[in-house]
């Protein structure tokens, strides 16, 4: 995929110094979020969810003339991880009623992570994808998706060594269900991409990177925050089950508003399987895996539930976002981002 | 010369509280009227509630099955 466009003073700083044209001054880029005020909302905050997305995408599949050993460029982990530091304060801050509850409940950790999962209120998205969506809005919610869907369960993958015993089994036996238990044509990311060919929207990933705003890439954000820091490998395995554990029913109304709106089947075939596969995940994410986690150390189960409330979160201000935009009758999506002033001019000069 | 039969890997059923058994190591699942489901991932969940809308395996209805019971109980205690 080719760099995103710029969306403030920190993703400037970043996609110029990623494109060749700036030198990195890490010291001012981790001053200037360090200045951020502490009452901005990062997960609407588009320049910080970008900037983070970017640091992100360079541990997977990276950019388009971008040479790949920045992963680790020294000056780029501090950036991220002076981001991540506010990021995560707020997330500690906006879950602590529900962490504290969930530590307050009786009963085994699993239970007390499936009833966190219905307490911390979501957005009505599924229900609106069902009911009421229009085609051009169905399709914009696969464009929403798509950021996260075509790399689906890829951030886990990196926790699996940071596991023991059956926990790790159990996320290995998850994972290759995600990954198609064997069939390549099962692969969810490959089902995902079906649908999105199926109605003519791109398949090709990250396509859609720059149509998305914040609270969309905050919930990808969120995730490999969680997924790429061993110290919150516990945080990733909570916000996994609660994933999991609030997928089934809304890919069931998902998968209805599909066949109201007559899209073709590859669409709705992803959302299938998901009721099904699902139904399994949450069952194997917060009793085998979160379980585990929770009898071997008994300290991590404060994270377990703050992951899982941070997914609930993150997830319910995405999905909030764009219901509001729909309500006023606008489009969820930003705009087709103009190219930049020397593509122009490369461009003119190719012409001519 | 004939092969030893190759070692097979029990099948192995372990209940979840209020929810689906999941099942390991099975090839098929059959289902009350004896129909029978290939088994095409390495878990799977079977339904007890007998609710779900993809007997015989789960597809979370039981969730709300729970709900609906608490309500119930919150209301008539
Ligand atoms: S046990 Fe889950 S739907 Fe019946
Ligand atoms: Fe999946
Ligand atoms: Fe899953």
């Amino acid at each position: 995929m080719y760099l995103p466009h710029a969306r403030g003073p920190l993703s400037t700083a970043l996609v110029a110094v990623l494109g060749g044209r700036d030198l990195l001054d890490e010291t001012a880029l981790v001053r200037e979020v360090e200045l951020i005020p502490d009452d901005v909302d990062l997960l609407t905050d588009e320049d910080v969810q970008l900037t983070l997305w970017v640091l992100y995408e360079l541990h997977y599949r990276g950019f388009e003339g971008v040479d790949d050993d920045w992963e680790w460029d020294p000056g780029l982990l501090q950036v991220r991880r002076a981001l991540e530091d506010r990021l995560l304060a707020q997330l500690r801050f906006a879950t602590a009623p529900w962490v504290q509850e969930a530590l307050g409940a009786k009963g085994d950790v699993a239970s007390r992570l499936f009833a966190l999962t219905e307490s911390v209120p979501g957005a009505p998205l599924s229900s609106y994808m069902q009911r009421e969506a229009t085609e051009e809005e169905f399709r914009e919610y696969l464009v929403h998706k798509s950021v996260y869907h075509l790399k689906e369960s890829d951030p886990q993958s990196f926790v699996l060594p940071r596991l023991q015993g059956r926990a790790k089994v159990a996320l290995a036996e998850l994972q290759y269900d995600e990954y198609g238990a064997g069939r390549p044509d099962q692969l969810h990311q490959a089902l995902f991409a079906g649908g999105l060919d199926a109605l003519g929207l791109s398949s090709e990933y990250g396509t859609y990177v720059d149509r998305v705003p914040a609270p969309t890439l905050a919930v990808t954000n969120v995730m490999n925050l969680f997924a790429l820091r061993r110290s919150l490998a516990a945080a990733s395995m909570g916000h996994l089950g609660a994933f999991e554990a609030t997928s089934s029913e809304p890919c069931r109304k998902v998968a209805g508003g599909c066949r109201r709106l007559g899209l073709p089947d590859a669409v709705s075939v992803y959302f299938d399987e998901h009721v099904e596969a699902d139904a399994v995940h949450e069952q194997l994410a917060f009793r085998d895996i979160c379980g585990t986690m929770a009898a071997a150390r008994p300290e991590l189960v404060e994270d377990l539930f703050f992951g899982a409330a941070a997914y609930l979160v993150s997830e319910s201000v995405a999905g909030q976002t764009m219901l509001d935009a729909w309500a006023e009758g606008r489009t969820s999506l930003r705009e087709e981002p103009q190219p930049a002033v020397e593509e122009r001019e490369l461009e003119t000069a190719v012409a001519s | 010369m004939t092969a030893a039969p190759a070692e097979r890997r029990p099948v192995v059923v372990t209940a979840c509280p209020d929810g689906p058994v999941l099942v390991r190591g099975a090839d098929v699942v059959q289902d009350a009227d004896g129909a029978s489901h290939a088994v095409t991932r390495p878990v799977v969940a079977v339904c007890t509630c007998r609710r779900s809308g993809r007997m015989p395996w789960c597809d979370g209805t039981h969730k709300a099955v729970e709900r609906a019971k608490r309500r119930k109980e919150q209301q008539g205690g």
